[in-house]
């Protein structure tokens, strides 16, 4: 398991590499990277900055990581989330999960980022035409979290 | 007993404030949210009843009626937005 909370950039093909070298038992690796738009709720946006708990942040992401480790078999996970400054175009976000069958890489990408959207303790300010702004947290997030709770 | 509060994103600016020790007497996250809505102004704004915020005690995002134990470290922040 890799957690990383970090300023600089982050290669996508380096992070899989290195999850996968030297193995013969992964059948499936699922990647998901997000990216910082220009525009977000009509307004162009020139840059954005996100801010952190340190500390928290880390152990969030952690537990994050072994929840879904105790729901699916996974056999590696790897979360980077950049904060600081960024431009629209630049990542934000890096998921990759390897598995020995597709099944559990799909879902368990699609969990840690759902969790992490509502749990990790990150938050977004816009840079726009109209001054800067923080970003609303979404109840669209929220819902699709809740997707994951078991009865 | 004496609190480490820290304050992030939106509260952190609208109140002016990153971090603070503080006297508390209650004893979980809602006699603390009280506490600091005494204070009036921004404080009893963002932090009324029916705002949205989180409250993390020692880094673990809590309920309201959670305990908060001595020395402990709470943060009070905004519903979180990264990814």
């Amino acid at each position: 398991m890799k957690i990383l909370v970090q300023s600089e950039a982050f290669d996508l093909g380096a992070e899989v590499a290195a999850l996968s070298q030297g193995r013969t038992d992964i059948g499936a690796i699922a990647s998901f990277v997000g990216l910082a738009r220009g525009m977000n709720d009509g307004s162009g946006v020139q840059a954005m900055t996100l801010e952190h708990y340190p500390g928290m942040t880390e152990k969030a992401l952690a537990r994050l990581v072994e929840e879904a480790r105790s729901r699916w078999t996974l056999l590696d996970v790897t979360v980077i989330h950049r904060v600081g400054r960024l431009l629209p175009g630049d990542s934000i976000v890096l998921v990759v999960v390897v598995s020995r069958h597709r099944g559990e890489a799909f879902a368990a990408c699609e969990y840690l980022m759902d969790a992490l959207k509502t749990r990790a303790p990150f938050w977004k300010k816009e840079e726009t035409q109209e001054g800067e702004r923080w970003v609303e947290a979404r109840a669209s997030d929220d819902a699709a979290a809740a997707r994951w709770i078991e009865p | 007993m004496k609190l480490h509060v820290l304050y992030f994103a939106r509260l952190r600016e609208r109140f002016g404030v990153a971090e603070e020790t503080l006297d508390f007497t209650g004893a979980t996250a809602a006699d603390l949210i009280s506490q600091l809505q005494a204070r009036g102004g921004v404080w009893a704004e963002e932090l009324a009843a029916g705002r949205a915020f989180r409250v993390a005690v020692n880094q673990d995002i809590v309920a309201l009626d959670a305990a908060v134990p001595d020395q402990a470290e709470v943060a009070i922040f905004p519903p979180v937005t990264g990814g």
